[in-house]
């Protein structure tokens, strides 16, 4: 049972950083501030949500997990927000503060 | 063991890649960016030497809360003439030859420290039961060090008369303005749904600290925080600073300090001294009067000199 959670934590975290460096790649090399923004919400939403769904078999339940399911929950908040603020400033031209 | 040491050396590397591209580049936008990247990179560190509360402050004062002074700074900056000439050659050596002989000063001292170094720990956590708390930092914070500390709450209030006295004569008095251009739903959203969790973590945050990682400034910075995405997104404004309440919150802390302080003197053995089994309730009393006047502080400093006509 332990073998085979482990594998899905490795697999899922594994999953999770390859969407990171996709995200990471995307972000070096897409051309405007639009697409630049699309490549990095693939790290946060699909590559967080899976290394901490991979990460939830090895914490104590319950505590712990909600903990990081909390965080994920934060992160995604805060970078939905983020990215409408900076396409809506990418749009109206120039870095708005 | 060596996954760990990788994992150290990589993020030492990182940290000095990001401070040597935060020193070489020459927006200032750009620098900040670089700034509150080398400062969450230092939690990490901190983090990674057992030092959860360094991690904590670092993170919350170091990074976000100086960055966000610091891109408030740049965006006012952003329509005045930056520096004129570059500074001479000779000059840049002559700054960077000094800064070589700092680094290699400071390295020699730390490669020569006795090992194991030289530390007041264990004095430290021999005297904790005396206060009643779990957490050393707080102890030092609050008890063997309080007069520093009393220091650093005290130095916040005219650290923001300074910011006020920036203000226009006309203005004086009147309410500074913090508020994003044109807020849309999606900051609104945040701003609506965030603080009722970040109010709760930044109370958490100050009720821990006697014994677990944490206190009053850290959780002050969250509260603060919580307060400025609520102006931000224009939800609520910034009271004028002439505001009676306003200005008590301020100064509650510091009062409250001192006269806790000054009650030693008749209490206990001396100034900042506490009555034996009093400890514990005094130093909380004083952590949550802090992260209130901390939060209303730090608040007002990122909202800047008052720019509106007192009503």
């Amino acid at each position: 049972m332990s073998l085979a959670l482990d594998t899905f934590t490795t697999i899922a975290v594994l999953a999770g950083a390859f969407f990171f460096l996709a995200g990471t790649i995307g972000l070096l090399r897409f051309p405007d501030p639009l697409t630049r923004l699309h490549a990095l919400t693939k790290a946060d939403n699909l590559g967080l949500g899976l290394v901490v769904i991979g990460l939830l078999p090895q914490v104590a339940w319950p505590l712990d997990a909600i903990k990081l399911i909390a965080i994920w929950l934060m992160a995604l908040l805060a970078a939905t927000t983020v990215s409408q603020l900076m396409a809506r400033a990418a749009r109206d031209g120039g870095p708005t503060i | 063991m060596t996954l760990a040491l990788a994992v150290d050396i990589g993020l030492a590397l990182l940290v000095l890649a990001v401070a040597g591209w935060t020193l070489a580049v020459r927006d200032t936008f750009a620098a900040v960016i670089g700034f509150v990247a080398y400062g969450l990179l230092l939690a990490l560190i901190w983090v990674r030497l057992a030092s959860p509360d360094v991690a904590l402050t670092e993170a919350a004062m170091g990074s976000g809360l100086t960055g966000l002074l610091l891109l408030g700074a740049a965006a006012r900056l952003r329509g005045a003439k930056t520096s004129s000439a570059p500074p001479s050659l000779a000059l840049q050596w002559v700054a960077g030859v000094l800064c070589a002989l700092v680094t290699a000063g400071l390295a020699a001292i730390v490669l020569r420290l006795p090992d194991p170094a030289p530390s007041l720990a264990p004095a430290v956590i021999a005297h904790l039961p005396d206060l009643g708390l779990g957490n050393p930092v707080t102890g030092v914070m609050l008890a063997y060090r309080a007069i520093d500390t009393l220091l650093e709450v005290v130095v916040l209030l005219p650290a923001l008369l300074g910011v006020w006295s920036l203000a226009l004569d006309r203005y004086w008095g009147g309410a500074p303005i913090l508020r994003h251009p044109r807020p849309d739903g999606a900051l609104t959203l945040l701003a609506q749904v965030l603080p009722p969790f970040g109010i709760i973590v930044g109370i958490y945050l100050c009720w821990n600290g006697a014994d677990q990682p944490g206190g009053a400034f850290q959780g002050g910075a969250v509260l603060a925080a919580m307060w400025v995405l609520v102006l931000l997104a224009g939800l609520t404004e910034v009271p004028p600073v002439s505001r009676r309440g306003l200005r008590l919150l301020l100064v509650l802390c510091s009062v409250v300090f001192l006269v806790i302080g000054l009650a030693g003197v008749g209490f206990a053995d001396a100034f900042l001294a506490y009555p034996a089994g009093y400890a514990k309730p005094l130093i909380l009393t004083i952590e949550l009067m802090l992260t209130l006047s901390v939060s209303v502080a730090l608040g007002l400093f990122i909202a800047g000199p008052p720019a509106k006509m007192p009503s």
